[in-house]
């Protein structure tokens, strides 16, 4: 039956609803997908199997973690935080418009591991635009912390996927040539990747505008503001 | 020769000693939990060649061993790990300094590097790295490198790598895992056929002889897929197959270049709307502590959804021009 593996989907968008677990919810839907397609037992399990350790790459930023930590532990996002707190014309809109752009360019060249979230975003950049932030005059209060954070890692996402796609070598763009291939369009690499630039450009453009918006609504919101600094608070837990 | 293959034994030892430094506190799930993975990722390479040579028992082992990955994950609290005061860290970052963003600038830069140069690089007369996933290779040697470098500028005992480690993989906890279940269930859901099923039924709902219809579709059904799957490389050949090729290249003469392009970009706005993509959406909330799950959703859908609209004109405009 053409139409029953369907739900697994629903079994996917139900369980994100509801916020149960997401990792058991998606193995379930696997699961419930393959037993509605008509498929045995052993056969969906060796299908769970074989994916999961074929897509072992996605863990490796894993290996970052040990570095990061002892660097943590000697006080890195203090440094980060102390050192942009220094540079006076460092603003916190300078600042993770800087990031985005570089992070742009440098996928563009096909460099998407060299920065991310664990290697970059959290030991770097948040403790920076967090400090970048509170050149305004007033501490952070926790939510504000939490948007600022939250947008950081927003800027590596956006910065990511709309460079990547521009680089011929890489992913995407030989996904797309190949996918052409079989059905008997030739395409040159080139070709493909030249069009994502109007995108690139676009993306650039559209979260620069959100990132000044974002930092004079969180520069505005000092004269509201009145609770204890971010390091206060993290002490006293 | 470095391959691959090395980093992901690597990264299994890493999670054992994760599970092991768990065990000693009795922190019974974290530690089963941290020991299946690490078994996972020290045999995945056992199970891809058995089940190239048709022999299905071992992938069905790591099945088994992903079901119980799903009934340990929920079992897992986010205790606070103890961690070094705030004052001793920032007596440390004032003596330290810009030592500190040595080791981990290293991190991007031997990267780098091996990306560069990686297949100049030789040991004797054998290539020092395999050409497969070279930058990833890179990646696992920069982070060895990086760590010693950490421990000589901290001056920290070895032990401390592990430590510090174990406490940032305990504060991602299960959210580390779902990038990969993920991407199971998307073999699960292209296995079966749930692909072709979701571009049949957009095809049953738009008027085929509107070239402005179908772009909507191809690019609205991109974005739909790209939020169910987490990945828009997953949604691109089923709906490229569905739509692209038989309505808009075919029937009203697009531009098969651009409409890959932007068809993949557009895509790309759907990685930024949903749960799913679970290494780019979930694991930074982990990474940065955020209270709620949809955080950084939160902070870039608006993003996503300005460029969504771009991309749908510049798709419009410039498909059938060329």
């Amino acid at each position: 039956m053409h139409w029953l593996p369907l739900l697994g989907v629903a079994v996917v968008v139900a369980g994100f609803a509801l916020r149960f677990n997401p990792v058991p919810v998606v193995v379930l839907a696997g699961v419930v997908s393959g037993l509605c397609a008509g498929r045995s037992i052993g056969e969906i399990l060796g299908l769970l199997g074989n994916s999961f350790v074929s897509e072992r790459a996605l863990l490796l930023f894993a290996l970052t973690l040990p570095a990061i930590g002892v660097l943590e532990r000697a006080g890195l996002r203090e440094h980060a935080r102390n050192w942009i707190a220094s540079l006076r014309s460092l603003t916190l809109p300078r600042l993770l418009i800087a990031y985005l752009g570089t992070r742009q360019i440098l996928s563009m060249l096909g460099l998407t591991n060299v920065a991310g979230q664990a290697q970059t975003v959290r030991p770097l950049l948040a403790p920076m635009a967090e400090a970048a932030a509170e050149k305004r005059g007033a501490p952070l209060d926790q939510n504000e912390r939490d948007d600022v954070r939250a947008f950081c890692a927003a800027t590596d996402n956006v910065g990511l996927f709309f460079g990547e796609d521009v680089f011929i070598a890489l992913g995407a763009v030989l996904l797309i040539q190949g996918f052409y291939a079989q059905h008997g369009i030739e395409l040159q690499p080139l070709q493909i990747a030249l069009w994502a630039l109007p995108t690139a450009i676009a993306a650039f453009l559209i979260h620069g505008a959100r990132i000044v918006l974002f930092a004079r609504r969180i520069a505005q919101d000092k004269l509201t503001s009145t609770s204890t600094p971010a390091a206060e608070r993290d002490a006293a837990h | 020769m470095l391959r691959i293959e090395h980093a992901y034994w690597l990264l299994a030892l890493f999670l054992a000693g994760a599970a092991s430094l768990n065990l000693r506190e009795h922190r019974w799930w974290h530690a089963a939990f941290w020991t299946v993975l690490a078994a996972l990722f020290a045999g995945g390479d056992y199970v891809l060649t058995a089940t190239k040579a048709q022999h299905q028992l071992p992938a069905q082992l790591a099945g088994v061993g992903v079901l119980a990955l799903a009934v340990l994950a929920p079992r897992m609290k986010r205790g606070h790990i103890i961690e070094r005061s705030v004052e001793e860290r920032e007596a440390d970052a004032l003596r330290l300094r810009h030592k500190l963003l040595i080791p981990a600038l290293l991190i991007p830069l031997v990267t780098l590097l091996v990306a560069l140069f990686g297949n100049r690089a030789n040991f004797g007369s054998l290539p020092l790295f395999a050409q497969k996933q070279m930058t990833l290779t890179g990646l696992a040697l920069a982070c060895v490198i990086a760590l010693i470098a950490a421990l000589i500028v901290t001056r920290a005992k070895p032990s401390t790598g592990l430590a510090e480690g174990r406490r940032l993989l305990d504060t991602l906890g299960w959210a580390a895992l779902l990038p990969l279940t993920l991407a199971a269930l998307g073999g699960a859901f292209a296995a079966t056929g749930v692909g072709a099923a979701i571009a049949d039924l957009v095809r049953m709902v738009i008027p085929v002889q509107s070239a402005l219809a179908c772009v909507v579709a191809f690019g609205l059904g991109m974005v739909l897929f790209t939020v169910i799957m987490g990945n828009a490389f997953a949604a691109f050949p089923v709906l490229t197959a569905g739509i692209g090729l038989p309505l808009l290249i075919q029937m009203h003469g697009a531009h098969p270049a651009i409409l890959g392009a932007l068809g993949m970009l557009t895509g790309y706005c759907g990685t930024l709307f949903t749960p799913m993509a679970a290494n780019f959406n979930i694991v930074p909330v982990a990474l940065l502590e955020l209270p709620n799950q949809n955080d950084v959703i939160r902070a870039q859908w608006k993003t996503g959804a300005i460029l969504l609209v771009v991309n749908l004109a510049l798709m419009y405009l410039l498909v059938f021009r060329f």
